[in-house]
């Protein structure tokens, strides 16, 4: 009975007595919520139109930071380092459709999956290699991110809002928003659908594969250059922050992985379920399941609906 | 109208095939295949399974390169082409076992055959303003005009993949009818129909060609269906021609029937 009221009553009455606390701690699942969105709308792309689990999109993530702030190190200002990250993204969009799409064309998706190990870890060595391994202060004031906190008084308590949280919060939001219209109402959205699909039937079509290839890779990487700023700023800018990853797997699992709008509410549900069930239920448990709550989230999805909440439904003619 | 023993229609060369070789690895998949496409015409390619035919409407389209010989579309000659180039240059086609965009419904895939047509820069369309609103709706009034001639109006908003595999037939026509196409190529439009379908299809394959003028080359089995529609035919057995003429004509020549039938020594 003890062990049931603490279950199911008391992170409840907590929540109905500090009505501040809620808020809070909602506001911070959200802001990460937003965030895996983003990384998960990476994947999301990759996957619709090359079929492929794109493994190396956490190091793209550490890859696309690494390179800003290395810039900014040896003396490159901060904004034309902006610029030039965004080239290098583009060049490495082409450099994977040349060598490793164009040429793996055709093969079974596994063999594209271990090609985007491969990708993982030349992107280590290449990083480690240029900016060297140590781990690097994001770069945030100097990209005119905000710094600081403001204090709200909501509910009948202080809210704390992390301004450089906002930032993340609104530029992802605003990047989200962008990518799902652009991919809904433009040709090349249109495109992207159809190469989803069907290679064989775009192709005959006249839409260019490797045109829309480079495309995704290159809006991948710039996600990836988004996130990792804004992670960065949170904490440092190291080879570690690609595990953030790996969050955007249950989120996928959640959202489906072929829908982006998918992808914006498993990032949020992830998000939020973490953040509420780590403060309220966390302690039960002795803290920590933020660490592994998604993936018990995921795994219940999972359960009844396997192609995620969004996700094209399979059908398969027998 | 069609007389089985009239001349062949005249018109100009639309499309060119000289000497093209196809091997993958030792396979000889064709070899040494000469013919040509003319204006206006319904040209198939028939032969027993395993003959070819599929590879040679690769060739054509720019899915397969050709190991030698020359490929001359609207008297430009290529062996190498991508097949998003060889869709810009006006080829259109349908596959053997359907490929269409499962996930999206008759009108979008449909839609998506226009996509080259479609000229206005992403902002416009991000808009959905302006000048690329008028063109949307001006290609939405196209495909509906397919959508009309191929009377699949009732399936408009349905995604295909649910669809009978007839009526996925038919959209693939659509879509490939979408692109305006100069030369249509159909791999077995007819392929696991019953007779009523068969009927129906026939009837959109002539029709496209007699209203809008689309030269139209075609892989069939059913004899009876090449026969009524095709001006003429080339036959392939294990990647060689063997034959090519006038439907009467192709269907008297010997090598043709030992082909088909099988002869009781010695196959050529």
């Amino acid at each position: 009975m003890d062990l049931l009221f603490k279950v199911l009553v008391e992170p409840f009455i907590l929540m109905a007595e500090a009505p501040d606390l809620l808020v809070q701690t909602l506001w911070e699942g959200f802001v990460s919520g937003v965030l895996y969105a983003l990384i998960a709308l990476g994947f999301v792309l990759i996957f619709k139109a090359s079929g492929v689990f794109n493994f190396a999109q956490g190091i793209m993530v550490v890859f696309a930071a690494l390179t800003l702030v290395g810039l900014h190190e040896k003396g490159v200002p901060a904004l034309l380092a902006l610029a030039i990250a965004v080239a290098v993204m583009f060049v490495l969009a082409v450099a994977v459709e040349r060598m490793v799409l164009r040429p793996l064309v055709n093969q079974p998706d596994i063999i594209l999956f271990m090609a985007t190990f491969g990708l993982t870890y030349f992107l280590i060595g290449l990083g480690e290699l240029i900016f060297g391994g140590n781990p690097k202060r994001m770069i945030a004031s100097e990209l005119y991110l905000p710094q600081g906190t403001s204090e709200v008084m909501l509910l009948g308590g202080p809210v704390r809002f992390q301004h450089i949280d906002i930032a993340a919060a609104a530029i992802a939001s605003l990047m989200i928003a962008g990518l799902a219209v652009f991919f809904s109402r433009t040709r090349i959205g249109r495109a992207l659908r159809a190469v989803a699909d069907s290679h064989k039937a775009a192709l005959s079509v006249g839409i260019s594969l490797n045109q829309i290839w480079i495309i995704v890779w290159f809006a991948a990487g710039i996600v990836a250059l988004v996130t990792g700023i804004m992670w960065g700023a949170r904490s440092d800018v190291s080879f570690a922050l690609q595990i953030i990853a790996l969050k955007a797997l249950p989120v996928l699992i959640l959202g489906g992985f072929t829908s982006i709008p998918g992808a914006i509410v498993g990032g949020l549900i992830i998000g939020l379920g973490e953040k509420i069930g780590e403060f309220y239920w966390g302690p039960l448990l002795g803290g920590g399941i933020e660490t592994w709550l998604a993936y018990i989230i995921a795994l219940l999805f999972l359960l009844f609906r396997p192609q995620g909440l969004f996700g094209e439904k399979i059908i398969e003619r027998i | 109208m069609r007389a089985p023993d009239g001349p062949p229609v005249k018109g100009d060369v639309l499309l060119d095939v000289a000497d093209v070789s196809l091997r993958f690895g030792g396979v000889r998949a064709l070899s040494e295949v000469s013919f040509d496409i003319v204006k206006g015409e319904i040209r198939a390619i028939i032969g027993p399974n395993g003959a070819g035919k599929t590879s040679m409407l690769n060739c054509i389209n720019g899915f397969y390169h050709p190991n030698e010989g020359c490929i001359t579309f609207k008297g430009v000659a290529r062996r190498k082409m991508r097949p998003s180039q060889a869709a810009r240059g006006g080829i259109a086609r349908t596959f053997q076992n359907v490929a269409l965009f499962r996930g999206m419904t008759t009108l979008d895939n449909i839609m998506a055959g226009r996509s080259l047509h479609m000229r206005r820069g992403f902002i416009w369309q991000l808009l959905r303003h302006g000048p690329a609103l008028r063109e949307e709706v001006e290609h939405r009034r196209f495909v509906e005009e397919i959508i009309d001639f191929l009377e699949i109006q009732h399936i408009r908003k349905v995604p295909v993949g649910k669809l009978p595999y007839g009526l996925q037939k038919r959209v693939e026509l659509g879509r490939a009818l979408a692109m305006e196409p100069e030369l249509l190529l159909l791999d077995e439009p007819m392929a696991g129909m019953n007779l009523e379908e068969k009927e129906d299809m026939c009837r959109f394959i002539l029709d496209t060609n007699h209203e809008f003028g689309t030269t139209i080359a075609l892989i069939e089995h059913d004899m009876g269906v090449v026969m009524d529609l095709s001006d003429r035919v080339v036959v392939l057995d294990y990647g060689r021609k063997i034959a090519d003429g006038s439907p009467s004509e192709v269907k008297r020549d010997g090598r043709v029937i030992a082909a088909y039938l099988g002869v009781a020594h010695e196959r050529r």
